[in-house]
């Protein structure tokens, strides 16, 4: 058995043929742990014992002939943003250090209902804002692909678990691309949700009206399970949506042909790196041959989009950020003994640097006199955003994009120049501004071997139409492993 | 008089939710400290905001009986402020677009009532308490009780319609009226479940503009809300009048020492950088829904005032008096359908009954004589069981024996005597003893009548009807 190539589909198929107890699969992902978690630190932290116990309650069930739920045994690595009841949730920030959840965040309570093991608590980018996992208050994690690279972010702890087989799936959150992007950089599929499909409830938030949890996994189906067993109307969550959650395995099996696929003539311009285009291309032709129509859409407001996004993100972040004061939980310096030092010298602490700029710039634009000009106005450029989103879904079915503009980069080769790392996430906050789903999928490499992904975007409520369509693909360019 | 004050009233008040308004904590009062809690009033990472339905429909109710008109679609927003019992660094309130607005109540009597504008109604959570003093560490500590944190709140924000502490006064004692009818607000300024900030000005009589203000907070009680109010009014008069300009500004009524002092400038306000609360969808409420709030209201204050009047034939006093609240209009209508004399009912309610209630400090839910035993006694003076007279101490009884009437009446034997051959024979034997008087009264005095009926309810120890004894004294003494 080697956890690299486990797929949820195998890991049933072993306990269910008896080739392998449900504590073998848990024990095996813990060696992968062992092996590997050294080198790329996509963990912070793990409760082997729990998992082990949650493992031996499968075999248990096995043992007493009862059914089995349907991720039963199903070794999953959950970003440290994500609420497991007892375990800490550091969120990579000193402030959480030791900061322990009292209550399972919903999707945890769903994944724990359907058999799902928890074998570890991924590293990102503090709060989760960065795109390289360089922004961890406590390391940086390294793209398992290449050491010397970084495994993208703010899941980046997630996508390098994945893709080194320290789990066959992983939770990430997605606030401008958090999920999509650290796919692409680590080679396996992510899935940004519908805004309101996952329920958020236990998530640490971010940007309230930006961020959702959603699925990394090393196939489409597999995104697609997971997916399935979190999704849903969630009453903890009055942002969560009533709709019911269709049968994402079913429909990947669905044809493809015929699907539009929309190319937003504002993302094709100057600023791709050549490698990327390349491989998009290529990626692009993969799909007329699955017998997808190219169309040629348009986005008229994108140039607008990043500093809508920022100045949305940022300001919800100030004050979401606002409760980790030292009073109730987490790091607590007492300052000079009042109660504003107590305030300034826990946030001074606490807070790594990008986090720190971030509430300053948030608070800023929603400051008595600047609130029109920048809060307002942004959310004005977002709703014109979303419509740009709902014409251009009128004519396509999907749209396509590379995820990234650029292929992995170094560690240290970004992380001086925020501005760079910001622009970075052109092709994904949009869909965040504009609430509709996304998936990144394996796209092929580069002349030295780094992931690139290509991203789909879809209709509100459609991932059915972008797991299918990725299903398809991947099975046809060879990136799935079966 | 050369100045004109201008009020404008913000008031809190947190509604009788089991429940808190984003979160199924208990809104019970007194539990131990941070028990009635849980990760979502507590701020902790990861926790929604669920809006409860009841506080917005009880919210709704309060907004549409101040005469407001419901938005169809508010929204909550978030009021940025640190401090230690505000867990999540917020508070969910509303701000653009709140639940209601344009409503008014009508202060003053008949004679002379005017409207104050209320400008709007709006939803919010409450904050947690910080305990300052009583630990043994306390000048070192402060401590949090978050309890309160979530509890629902409404804002009822009026113009500066005000111009008095009495209008003041009675514009909020309508207010408290009106919540408590609706039974979405139990009316406790002690307790804080009414709470109450104050926008002053003033300015010179006839001036259409308004004077710089001052915000004063702390008033928690009727009688420190017009101590404040009178204190801010001659003080800023006093400013102007010595050639200064107020400082707009928020004040503390400091109780102790009986006048208001600063708290902080203008310059150093909070900037609470409201914005849309991302984590909570608006707040619709269709033209259905407020039917059927609507129609779940009971009838209020005014109208069941105007009501008393027309039904009952009560003077207006009366009926005012008998509607400051729910439960002693619903007292008083219930002794009515038991005895069927409004005037009567309304005469012991409102005097004896009223009076003994506030001398034992009880409410009318408290009172130890029910509406049954109003009636029964009304019943047995208008049969003429009993004198009225006896009345007043058969209901004193009634009152502090939590007795019957009709027990009291038999215990003590207090039946009238009605007899006409007992009352002849005690009335023939005081005049005989009392030659002299009967002279004077007989040579023209006619005032000695009364020493005799005097005379003889004493001998009767006040049992007989006075009315035979006038009678029976006339026909024997003027024979």
């Amino acid at each position: 058995m080697d956890p690299r190539e486990l797929t949820i589909d195998q890991v049933r198929l072993l306990l269910d043929r008896g080739e392998a107890s449900a504590v073998e699969i848990c024990q095996a992902h813990l060696d992968c742990i062992a092996q590997r978690n050294p080198e790329t630190r996509a963990l912070l932290h793990q409760d082997a014992a729990a998992a082990l116990e949650q493992a031996a309650q499968i075999d248990r069930l096995r043992k007493a002939g009862q059914p089995l739920p349907p991720l039963a045994g199903v070794p999953l690595v959950i970003k440290d943003n994500i609420s497991i009841r007892g375990q800490r949730c550091t969120c990579g920030s000193k402030i959480l250090e030791n900061y322990q959840a009292l209550y399972d965040a919903t999707v945890i309570a769903r994944l724990r209902a359907a058999g799902s093991l928890f074998v570890g608590k991924a590293n990102m980018d503090e709060f989760a804002m960065g795109s390289s996992t360089e922004n961890s208050a406590f390391f940086p994690t390294r793209n398992p692909h290449a050491l010397d690279y970084v495994p993208g972010g703010s899941s980046g702890g997630s996508a390098a678990a994945v893709a080194a087989g320290m789990a066959v799936g992983a939770l990430g959150s997605d606030t401008g691309g958090s999920i999509r992007q650290p796919a692409s950089f680590c080679g396996v599929v992510g899935v940004k949700p519908t805004y309101g499909r996952v329920s958020r409830y236990g998530l640490v938030a971010f940007g309230s009206s930006l961020d959702q949890i959603g699925p990394l996994a090393r196939t489409v189906k597999d995104a697609a399970r997971l997916l399935g067993a979190i999704a849903g109307r969630d009453t903890h969550d009055a942002t969560s949506a009533t709709l019911a959650v269709p049968d994402y395995v079913a429909a990947i099996e669905n044809p493809v042909k015929g699907l539009k696929v929309g190319l937003p003539r504002q993302y094709f311009k100057a600023g791709i790196a050549p490698e990327v285009t390349a491989r998009i291309q290529a990626g692009l032709k993969l799909l007329e041959q699955l017998g997808c129509e190219l169309v040629e859409v348009d986005l008229p407001h994108t140039e607008y989009a990043i500093a809508c996004y920022y100045v949305v993100a940022m300001a919800e972040a100030s004050s979401n950020l606002s409760r980790f004061d030292g009073v109730r939980y987490g790091l607590r310096v007492h300052g000079e003994g009042t109660l504003t030092g107590m305030y300034r010298e826990t946030r001074d602490a606490g807070f790594g640097n990008e986090v720190k700029r971030r509430i300053i710039l948030g608070t800023f634009v929603l400051s008595s006199g600047y609130y029109d000009a920048y809060y307002l106005k942004a959310q004005k450029v977002r709703t014109l955003i979303k419509q740009d989103f709902e014409k251009a879904l009128a004519k396509a079915d999907v749209i396509a994009s590379p995820t990234s503009p650029t292929p992995p980069f170094r560690l240290g080769e970004k992380s001086s120049d925020p501005l760079a790392m910001y622009l970075s996430d052109i092709f994904t906050i949009t869909a965040n501004l504009a609430g509709i789903p996304g998936i990144s999928l394996p796209c092929g490499r580069t002349s030295s071997g780094l992931p690139i992904g290509l991203q789909l975007l879809g209709k509100h409520f459609d991932e059915c139409t972008l797991l299918r369509l990725g299903h398809a693909f991947e099975i046809a360019g060879g990136f799935a492993l079966n | 008089m050369r100045y004109e004050a201008v009020i404008g009233l913000e008031v809190h008040a947190q509604l009788l939710t089991k429940t808190k308004i984003f979160c199924t904590c208990s809104t019970a009062f007194g539990a131990p400290p941070n028990t009635n809690t849980c990760p979502v009033c507590l701020g902790f990472p990861g926790a929604l905001p669920v809006l409860n339905r009841e506080a917005a429909i009880m919210a709704s109710k309060a907004a549409l009986a101040l005469g407001c008109k419901l938005n169809p679609v508010s929204i909550f927003a978030r009021k940025n402020y640190f401090y230690p019992d505000l867990p999540k660094g917020y508070q969910i309130s509303q701000f653009d677009r709140p639940l209601a607005e344009h409503g008014s109540i009508t202060i003053g009597s008949n004679g002379s009532s005017k409207q104050v504008r209320i400008k709007r109604v709006h939803m919010e959570e409450d904050a947690g308490k910080s305990i300052h003093d009583g630990f043994a560490d306390s000048s070192r500590y402060s401590y949090i009780d978050l309890n309160r944190s979530g509890t629902p709140l409404i804002e009822i924000v009026s113009e500066p319609d005000l111009h008095s502490p009495d209008e003041t006064h009675d514009y909020l004692t309508r207010m408290k009226v009106i919540l408590e009818y609706l039974e979405v607000c139990d009316g406790n300024m002690e307790e804080g479940s009414l709470r109450c900030d104050a926008n002053v000005s003033v300015r010179l009589a006839g001036e259409s503009k308004l004077g710089i203000k001052t915000e004063l907070k702390n008033l928690n009680s009727f009688r420190f809300l017009k101590n404040a109010l009178e204190y801010e009014i001659s003080r800023q008069i006093q400013v102007l009048e010595e050639g200064g300009a107020v400082v707009q500004e928020t004040r503390l009524w400091n109780t102790a020492e009986h006048r208001t002092v600063s708290m902080r400038s203008k310059e150093e306000a909070h900037d609470y950088r409201y914005f849309p609360e991302p984590d909570l969808p608006p707040l619709v409420i269709d033209n259905a829904w407020e039917s059927e709030i609507r129609a779940s209201m009971p009838e209020l204050p005014d109208a069941k005032r105007a009501r008393f009047i027309s039904q009952y034939g009560l003077p207006e006093y009366d009926a005012s008096v008998l509607t400051t609240s729910r439960a002693l209009a619903d007292f008083f209508e219930e002794t009515v359908s038991l005895c069927q004399s409004a005037k009567a009912a309304s005469n012991w309610i409102m005097g004896d009954l009223l009076r003994d209630l506030k001398e034992f400090n009880r409410t009318i839910g408290e009172s130890p004589v029910r509406p049954r035993a109003i009636a029964d006694l009304i019943r047995l003076i208008e049969s003429g069981e009993i004198s009225g007279k006896m009345g007043k101490d058969v209901f004193e009884a009634m009152f502090r024996e939590r007795k019957s009437p009709q027990e009291v009446i038999a215990e003590r034997g207090l039946k009238q005597i009605t007899d006409l051959g007992t009352l002849e024979r005690i009335i023939r034997e005081i005049v005989a003893a009392n030659a002299k008087t009967y002279e004077q009264y007989k040579s023209g005095k006619k005032a000695a009548l009364g020493f005799f009926v005097g005379q003889v309810m004493k001998a009767t120890q006040g049992q007989a009807n006075p009315q035979l004894v006038n009678e029976l004294l006339r026909k024997i003494l003027d024979a």
